[in-house]
């Protein structure tokens, strides 16, 4: 059922049901937002969009009002203007105004819908409320003095990953986000997802800066400063720099960071495929415990490559503790081989190796602050850039992204297969893990088209697929006709969901569970270009699948380096080596 | 004997009591003030640990519990003084001087509105109207209301209360 | 059950408790003892009379004997003479302020006998605590009219008829919005009453339930069965315990009398109530934001469409009218509608429930037929201004609403009337003022309670308001500026268009209003630095004025500040930059030497 009405004297027919501001955006008026968060929630305060309409006694904001017959719109009556452009110089008086000085300077959609308005000063007197930054967390800065209370955070936080922090506190002009009475976000049951940043549309929360870290050690002559990116920054990174969500960036990044002076490019997809030979191979062996030799073993197994997962399970679900998957994750893998097996190989003493990892994470900054994470006798992981992080280093670089020729990873710990590259969204884990695993146990690739196991793909927030195993290698002969069921989940709202299963018992159907932070995965990660929506997320996916569709080799153990590490460092997945180097260990938090 | 001290010991009569109203109420949202309401009946205020414990107790985060006991005025997060000053702030009272009369108590007392005595002994508190118009300006002591209230008689309500 | 020959109505409202009827009660029981009448004589202590300025006060019944500002002291008295000789005390009589003759009947006093009585139809007449009373005068008669002879639709078209409108602000037809909830279908629909009466200066849905809380009771159920609810919250101010506690001790009594609760006058229709204390946020009579507040959260409200006929409580369906509104339910349903549209003015017909305060001879809860004139409400009912001051505006409506001037006190009071000066019904706070009250201090007042009830969702209200008090402070310090008031007044009309809810969109009334008839005060704020009813204390001087100082030095002795200074026996000075204005000087200035600019 259509709907005809007049926008700025502009017949439009859109769906029953439409909002006021889709019906101007089809027909090209965009109207500016800052609460509203399209498909997730529309709480209608800002009154930043707000539009008039002929016979209502007020003005109706156009994220909320629905179209109808015969409505009269106007957008760009002086009424209408002025109301937005008062709210926005409302705003504007209680906002500190230092652009300059700030992480969002040029991309903050306050400022950009100030200035698309043509303010240039607020006619209202200056009401700045001073509040202390937040500094206590390793992902995270919180700056609420600069806060509009658009509450997105708090839908992110409270809606969304459901794990109660931020929360609208007190009331009218001293309304404030906060964690409570908890001053500080470390004192909270904050899992630094970082999914509170990637929504806000001002510098009020944002990753904790390594910029100024990581280029103090690019510009020290004794460091030898490597990086290694993580699947997902491939297919945002483009976005820093204009490019359109799903633009595949890969080759242009390995280059872009030659240029900014690292001494060598690895990949973190080269330990993706790794955790799958070493996650791969615990999930066979808890399955022979279980199934062969009639063990009490901890099943499903859960992955454990999400550092927002394991502070979420540590936080809230200590119980599950010992069904995670004991593999680090791939960055934490990596950045360890990088200062013990690279260092060895290349001759450098590892401390003098700097090793940076690039991640679409504010959490992964949590992680290499961890300390247990140091396995190769060093900090594995000095600094860990965001994807915006990185974009923000190549642009003051001055470095023309969008024109860079492709360049290629390092040897020795840069390779990857297709697998690696689907680590990045949700149920790619999953799937890479199947590829791997069900060929190890019936000597055949996963009888999938295109090796996808459709049923785990995509955005829906809980997935599950199971397969029969049939005609199993001998030395698997007592998982025949076991039929192996799998659960994929991103959104830790959907994580609360599995964890109350778990702990109720109703998983013990399952073999192996996914869990990601992050509504799509780390595509939609906390580090991610801003803003991410369900569009953006699967645009990004897109570009995964097809990096993974474009390779030679997309399955974890055919990746040649993987076969060189296990020949000449390793040993075998799960062995000593490993053991100390690739696997880790779990504590409950309060 | 500190706040902490006073309010903690999970075996106490008081948690006892609270233990059994969120036992009587469904384990919802809902629950959530009037389970403050009677926290605040039996404790007195509302400090943090107690907050955590309801919290826990109907599974809401902390969090948000925090963000309803700051929304509404009626919660505090201050321990109260044996007797609660209430001036009626409410229009007639207001337009007949209620803010002299709140003033008195200031200055008289100490403390500002919101503030407890050093000594425990009073709360001050101001409110928009309890309803008692025909007495304006209007004070309530505990439940005891008190009708034309002028600064000058200020001094003598308050020996009445010890 | 006996049958007393006297009864004695005890007003027992919140004000009359707080003037000591209780030890009068007491008193009066124990002078019947120790005289022997127990059996003959019944003391009923009652809910809210009115007449707050002269309690405690009682009425003799069968005869009618009105008696005023009794004290325990005269109940030997009123025992003694009256019951016993049959004579009356005259001396506790109501004189009349005009003409000081002495009236005898709480009907012939001018504060009662323009009143006319539908929704406080029991107060002060039965004992709230007590169900039966409220069944011997006609009680749950119209529950059982509408449960056992009409139908839901039957009810609806009654509201309708009686075109009763909403008595909590807005004025929106009641029967509309039964009709709207009723036509939903869902497994779960909610009736609502909204008792957190916020507004500062308005207590009639107190004195209602503590009055007679058993009518709201009645009207909630016959709402539950129009709209087909089966359950209902009563939402109440945590303020008012003694309303909460007949309310609760109400709910008990009529569930024990089957009035509640599963098949209620043997029909198929089950109905239950629940009280919600509220705690203490103004924005929660905004029906969203109450809703948000039963529901367990902040008290802020969303927007509307979608309204809670669609969309309320829990996402279900929802009625929600104030106890007002309800309290008017029973006696259409039991007179029919068109009976109930008589009364009243065109579109606004019933009653109206104000409470009459400030510098008003007869403060108190006063019940009037929809267009009666402010001026008889102030002058006829109110009985005038207090200690012979002039009349300069009555604020109608609370902090949504405005001031009226002297100009327009023959309007009569409706809902199309009120708007169009700049002032709505509101829930019924009414606030006389005399030359004393500074509007712009008034506007100021309303603007800090507004500020400070703010919920602070959305931008206008939060940061506009904030603005707006900031300004009018600034005025009222005598800082202020022209532009200033321009910046004033532009606020005002942005944030009546573009706030979130109904009280942020209303928010700016008070300042418009007192813009409208009293720019000149504010012109003098800011041009003069002077303030006409000497409130606004930084713009205030004191002055000694030499001839009418004998040089006493009390003045001095007083100053807090040290600003007094002169010798013995000689015309003291006041430096005005050490004066603090607070007045003491004046207060002990025996010649009365000392003025005020």
């Amino acid at each position: 059922m259509t709907v005809n009405l007049t926008i700025d004297n502009q017949p439009v027919t859109v769906p029953k049901g439409t909002t006021i501001l889709n019906a101007a955006r089809s027909i090209g008026i965009k109207i500016p937002t800052l609460c509203h968060m399209e498909g997730v929630v529309s709480p209608g305060s800002c009154r930043v969009c707000l539009v008039e309409v002929e016979g209502a006694r007020t003005l109706l904001p156009s994220c909320i009002a629905q179209v109808a017959e015969g409505m009269i719109v106007h957008v760009n009556s002086k009424t209408a203007r002025t109301a937005r452009r008062t709210s926005v110089e409302l705003i504007l008086a209680n906002h500190p105004l230092d652009c300059n000085n700030c992480s969002r300077n040029n991309n903050c959609e306050l400022q950009t819908i100030a200035s698309d308005m043509g303010i240039t000063a607020s006619r209202f007197p200056r009401l700045v409320q001073e509040h202390p930054l937040d500094l206590s967390t390793s992902g995270l800065t919180r700056d609420m003095s600069k806060c509009i209370l658009c509450r997105r955070c708090v839908t992110a936080c409270q809606n969304i990953q459901q794990v109660g922090v931020l929360a609208a506190q007190k009331r009218g002009f001293a309304t404030i986000i906060g964690g409570g009475a908890k001053a500080n976000l470390a004192e909270t049951t904050c899992v630094q997802c970082g999914q509170c940043a990637a929504v806000c549309p001002v510098g009020a929360i944002t990753e904790k800066d390594a910029i100024a870290d990581v280029w103090a050690a690019l510009d020290d002559p004794k460091k030898h400063v490597v990086v290694h990116t993580a699947p997902a920054i491939r297919a945002a990174l483009g976005e820093c720099f204009g490019m359109p969500a799903g633009s595949r960036v890969t080759g242009k990044m390995v280059t872009a960071l030659r240029r900014l002076g690292f001494d060598k490019v690895f990949d973190t997809n080269f330990t993706a495929d790794l955790t799958i030979m070493e996650e791969g191979f615990e999930l066979i062996k808890r399955l022979t415990d279980a199934v062969r030799d009639k063990k009490a073993v901890a099943l499903p197994q859960f992955t454990s490559c999400c550092p927002g997962w394991i502070n979420f399970a540590e936080t809230f679900y200590p119980k599950s503790l010992p069904y995670l998957s004991s593999c680090k994750s791939p960055m934490q893998m990596e950045s360890a081989l990088i200062k013990t097996w690279y260092a060895q190989k290349a001759g450098i003493d590892p401390k003098d190796i700097v090793v940076v990892s690039v991640m679409p994470c504010t959490a992964k900054k949590h992680e290499a602050n961890r300390p247990e994470m140091v396995d190769s006798g060093f900090k594995d992981t000095d600094y860990v850039l965001t994807t915006r992080e990185l974009g923000k280093m190549i642009t003051a670089a001055g470095i023309d992204f969008v024109n860079l020729s492709d360049g290629r990873a390092d040897e020795l710990a840069g390779e990857s297969t297709g697998a690696a590259d689907i680590f990045a969204n949700t149920g790619g884990v999953m799937e890479a893990a199947l590829r791997t695993a069900y060929e190890v146990i019936t000597g055949r690739e996963l009888p999938f088209p295109s090796l996808h196991v459709a049923s785990i793909q995509g955005l829906d927030g809980i997935k599950e697929a199971s397969f029969k195993l049939e005609g199993c290698k001998p030395e698997f002969s007592f998982l025949e006709g076991v039929t192996v069921k799998v659960l994929v989940a991103h959104g830790l709202g959907n994580a609360h969901k599995v964890c109350k299963k778990l702990e109720a018992g109703e998983l013990a159907e399952f073999h192996f569970v996914e869990i990601m932070t992050c509504p799509g995965g780390c595509i939609g990660g906390g580090g991610q270009p801003r803003l991410t929506d369900d569009n953006v997320r699967r645009a990004r996916i897109a570009a995964i699948y097809s990096e993974d569709e474009s390779r030679a080799l997309r399955k974890s153990h055919e990746n040649p380096e993987i076969k060189q590490i296990y020949a000449e460092f390793l040993g075998e997945p799960l062995g000593h080596k490993s053991h100390h180097l690739l696997h880790t260990t779990y504590t409950p938090r309060q | 004997m500190s706040e902490k001290e006073h309010t903690c010991g999970c075996d106490n009569a008081l948690y006892q009591e609270l233990n059994a109203f969120i036992a009587s109420v469904p384990r919802t949202r809902d629950s959530l003030i009037p389970v403050l309401h009677k926290a605040q009946a039996l404790f007195g205020y509302l400090p943090v640990d107690l907050q955590e414990y309801i919290a826990k107790a109907l599974d809401v985060p902390a969090s948000e519990v925090y963000g309803v006991v700051t929304f509404y005025t009626y919660f505090t997060m201050q321990p109260r003084g044996r007797h609660t000053i209430n001036v009626c702030l409410g229009t007639a009272c207001y337009v007949r001087g209620a803010k002299q009369v709140v003033e008195a108590f200031s200055e008289l007392l100490g403390i500002k509105i919101g503030e407890t005595t050093p000594d425990r002994r009073f709360t001050l508190t101001a409110q928009r109207c309890f309803g008692a118009c025909g007495l304006a300006p209007a004070v309530m002591i505990n439940q005891d209301v008190h009708g034309r209230v002028n600064p000058k008689k200020v001094a003598e309500l308050l020996e009445q209360y010890k | 059950m006996n049958h007393y020959r006297t009864q004695i109505l005890l007003c027992a409202g919140g004000a009359c408790i707080s003037s000591g009827c209780e030890s009068v009660r007491d008193a009066l029981l124990r002078e019947i003892k120790a005289n022997g009448l127990e059996s003959e004589i019944e003391v009923i202590t009652t809910g809210c009379m009115g007449m707050c300025e002269i309690g405690p006060m009682m009425v003799v019944s069968p005869e009618g004997i009105f008696y005023q500002k009794v004290k325990p002291e005269d109940m030997a008295d009123v025992v003694r003479e009256h019951l016993v000789k049959g004579c009356v005390v005259e001396r506790l009589l109501y004189k009349r302020a005009d003409n000081d003759e002495l009236v005898r009947f709480l009907e012939d006093i001018p504060f009662f006998k323009l009143q006319k009585k539908i929704v406080l139809r029991n107060c002060g007449k039965i004992n709230p605590e007590k169900i039966e009373e409220y069944i011997a005068v006609g009680g749950y008669e119209a529950l059982g009219k509408a449960l056992t002879s009409m139908t839901p639709d039957q009810v609806i078209e009654e509201v309708l008829v009686s075109g009763l409108r909403g008595r909590g602000g807005a004025g929106f037809p009641t029967g509309l919005k039964w009709k709207f909830t009723a036509k939903e279908s869902a497994d779960q629909k909610y009736v609502l009453c909204n008792a957190d009466e916020g507004d500062p200066g308005a207590f009639m849905d107190r004195s209602q339930l503590e009055g007679d809380p058993h009518s709201v009771i009645e009207a909630m159920a016959i709402a539950g069965y129009a709209i087909g609810a089966s359950k209902g919250y009563v939402y109440v101010r945590a303020e008012y315990p003694l309303a909460i506690q007949r309310l609760s001790n109400a709910l008990d009594q009529a569930r024990a009398k089957g009035l509640l609760g599963e098949k209620i006058f043997n029909s198929n229709f089950s109905f239950d109530l629940q009280i919600r204390m509220g705690a203490g946020a103004f924005v929660c009579g905004e029906e969203t934001a109450l809703m948000r507040s039963i529901e367990g959260y902040r008290g802020e409200p969303r927007p509307k469409p979608p309204f809670p006929a669609q969309k309320g409580l829990f996402e279900k369906p929802t009625v929600l009218n104030n106890v007002e509104t309800y309290a008017n339910i029973p006696y259409i349903i039991m007179h029919g509608g068109a009976e109930f549209a008589k009364i009243g003015s065109g579109k606004s017909t019933g009653t109206k429930v104000f409470a009459l305060a400030g510098h008003v001879n007869n403060s108190g809860l006063v019940e009037v037929p929809m267009g009666i004139t402010l001026r008889e409400i102030v002058y006829d009912i109110g009985g005038g201004i207090r200690g012979g001051k002039d009349f300069k505006a009555v604020q109608i409506g609370g902090p949504s609403g405005g001031c009226i001037p002297k100009e327009h006190l023959d309007t009569p009071v409706t809902y199309e009337t009120l708007p169009a000066l700049g002032a709505i019904m509101g829930s019924g706070g009414l606030i006389v003022m005399n030359e004393d009250a500074c509007m712009v201090d008034v506007a100021r007042y309303f603007m800090d309670f507004i500020q400070d009830e703010s919920c602070g969702k959305c931008t206008p209200c939060r940061i506009g308001t904030k603005i707006m008090l900031d300004l009018l402070n600034k005025i009222t310090h005598g800082t202020g500026s022209e532009q200033d008031l321009e910046q004033l007044e532009f606020l005002a009309g942005q944030i009546g268009k573009s706030a979130l809810c109904g009280l942020g969109q209303t928010a700016p009334n008070p300042v418009l209003s007192t813009l409208r008839y009293f720019r000149h005060e504010y012109i003098e704020h800011i041009k003069d630095k002077h303030c006409r009813s000497k409130v606004c204390r930084s713009m205030m001087r004191y002055t000694i004025n030499a001839a009418a100082c004998k040089g006493c030095g009390l003045c001095k002795k007083a100053c807090p500040a040290d600003a007094i200074s002169g010798e013995r026996k000689a015309p003291h000075s006041i430096d005005a930059d050490k004066c603090i204005r607070c007045g003491a000087c004046m207060e002990a200035c025996p010649f009365t030497a000392i003025e005020v600019k």
